[in-house]
Formats: structure tokens, sequence, C-alpha cells
């Protein structure tokens, strides 16, 4: 695969963290990086193909919005693993589900309207799988930052 | 159309991916029967109103280089909590950091997400982490398979609808 260029990464820089929120936001990235608004659209197209720009679009804030999200976690036996990751990936509230190395090695997250939707997902994946879930609610969030730095040179 | 629902209406077709063309919001804009400076207006609102964390472009980690990436959980000593949270946050490899409510069988309160170019940059992330905090004992807990990994739609037409929106 080809190499992200200096021109991608600052461009990735400028479109996660100053997208310009006017008529013609390409143009305006265009004139501040100094190229030309195509090349901006023809880059921009090209990292979304590659895979390296999921979407551009609103970041909302889910706790403004009244929606209520919790870290879940469970043990499940290594052969029903699978079964019980695909009965918790099947819920729409479930953005995230991942296996990790920990003996609770599934780990997901579900965000619904209410804390008591959120409960009441957990107590039917319980009975649906069998399995114990565990919800472990934030007490406190201290960051919620997911942009990554991309024109800082790494140390490879 | 009030302010409340074109931001909602706005917000609602912001969950999706902007066109990439020379007037992305032209074209949000006839679809929600406004004008262009309306559609605008109401991304500045909301985040003004805290409702939008931010727009622009949503990253995968893995493809943009970032590949080693693992959740660490942290035994915090009580009372220490805000102070340890607010060291952790500050590094730019962390994108999450949470204090948690947690089992006994995992005495793990504080959680954060790390997100490195490669393995010595992680371990020597976690290492710093450690000695600004004084904490050596953590579960570090890499993902092992992807089962899901999506952005989360919000449901936002329910607040569209007129009248009141007790919960039955």
């Amino acid at each position: 695969m080809k190499q992200l260029d200096n021109h991608d990464r600052i461009l990735l820089d400028y479109l996660q963290n100053h997208f310009p929120i006017k008529a013609a936001p390409f143009l305006d990235l265009a004139e501040q990086l100094g190229i030309t608004e195509a090349e901006v659209i023809s880059r921009v197209q090209a990292l979304k193909q590659r895979g390296v720009i999921r979407r551009i679009g609103a970041v909302l804030d889910a706790r403004a919005l009244g929606y209520h999200s919790t870290l879940c976690a469970c043990r499940a036996e290594p052969e029903q693993l699978d079964r019980v990751a695909a009965a918790v990936s099947a819920l729409p509230g479930v953005t995230h589900n991942y296996q990790r190395d920990h003996d609770y090695n599934l780990w997901f997250t579900v965000t619904a309207p209410t804390a008591e939707a959120v409960d009441e997902l957990l107590q039917e994946l319980r009975q649906e799988t069998g399995v114990a879930m565990v919800a472990m609610p934030a007490v406190s969030i201290y960051k919620i930052d997911a942009r990554f730095e991309m024109s800082v040179k790494d140390d490879r | 159309m009030t302010d409340d629902r074109l931001l909602f209406k706005v917000a609602d077709l912001l969950q999706g991916d902007l066109a990439v063309t020379p007037r992305p919001f032209a074209a949000l804009a006839e679809q929600l029967g406004c004008s262009e400076d309306d559609v605008l207006k109401a991304i500045m609102d909301m985040q003004s109103k805290g409702i939008m964390r931010r727009f622009g472009a949503v990253l995968r980690h893995q493809q943009a280089g970032y590949t080693c990436n693992a959740m660490a959980a942290w035994q915090c000593p009580p009372g220490k909590e805000n102070e340890v949270g607010e060291i952790m946050a500050s590094y730019p490899q962390v994108s999450h950091c949470y204090q948690r409510q947690v089992p006994e069988d995992f005495p793990y309160q504080l959680f954060t997400m790390i997100h490195a170019r490669s393995e010595a940059e992680l371990q020597q992330v976690l290492k710093s982490m450690a000695a600004a905090t004084d904490i050596n004992d953590y579960a570090l807990l890499r993902s092992v398979k992807e089962y899901k990994k999506v952005s989360m739609r919000y449901q936002l037409e329910e607040r569209l609808r007129p009248g009141p929106k007790e919960e039955v």
C-alpha cells in the first residue's frame, strides 16, 4: 500500500482538528495548504477509499443527548466465545465489541436512551447466552478524544 | 421549523458521511428544505451547546498507522482518582480516560485507551504513565479480535415527535 505523504498527513490533521464550517470547506482547506481544491477533494476521496478516513461528520456527545453508555465485560468459555460475541454484536446499541487477553475475555460498550434500558439489554444477554454480564459504568470522565496526530513524526 | 427541530434534523444527517464535493452543506440544506447558512449555523450552535463534540474526519486508527492499541486499567489508591485521571488524560496517546465502578474481581478503577504506532511506543507510554502516577499495578488488556466497531447512530427522530416525551 502506498505510504501517506506529508500532504496527506497534514490534511488528516486539518480534517480532524480544523474542519472548516464554511460553504466550501475543501476550497478553504486548499487555500490553507497551498494546493488546489480539486487536489484536496481527490486526496480526501483516496484516503476514504483506503480506509484511513472512516467518515466525515459530527461526533455527537452521548450524554448531552441524554444517552447512557456503559463498558461491559464477561467471562465466556473459550469454545463459547464466538457465540456469545455474536449475541452481543447483534444488539444495535453495541458499538464496540472486542475479545481481550484477560479472564474477562469479552469487552463491549452498550449505549441506550436510559440507564434502565442498558440494564434490560444486559439481562436479556444473560438469558440468551447463559453468561453473567458485568457493567462497569463511568464514575468520572477525564477524556474522550479519539483524534490521532498524523503529521508528527513517529519513531519508526 | 423551530431552532431545536432544525438542530436535531441537521445532527441526524451529520451522523452519516459528508459528501466530498465543493458544496457539501448545500446538498444537506436542500434535503432539509433550509438554507446552507442555516446548516452551518446549526453545526456551530451544536458545538457551542456541547451536543456536538466536534465536526470532522473520524479515522480508522489501524489504517492511520496506530497499530499498537491497548486498554490499560489501573489500580488507583482511593481518593487519588481525579489527580491520577487528569495526569493520564494529558497523554496524547490516550484517547479515553474514565474512572469506573468495577467488580471485586477486577480491582482496576481507572481505564485508559492507548493508541501507539509501535510496541516500543506503547511500552514507553505505559512506563511513563506508571512513573508519573506512581501506580505500577495495572491490567493490560490487548484486543485479540475485533467483533464489532461502528459509530453510534442516535435515534434523534424520537426527539422530533410532537408532544411530551415522558417514558412509560
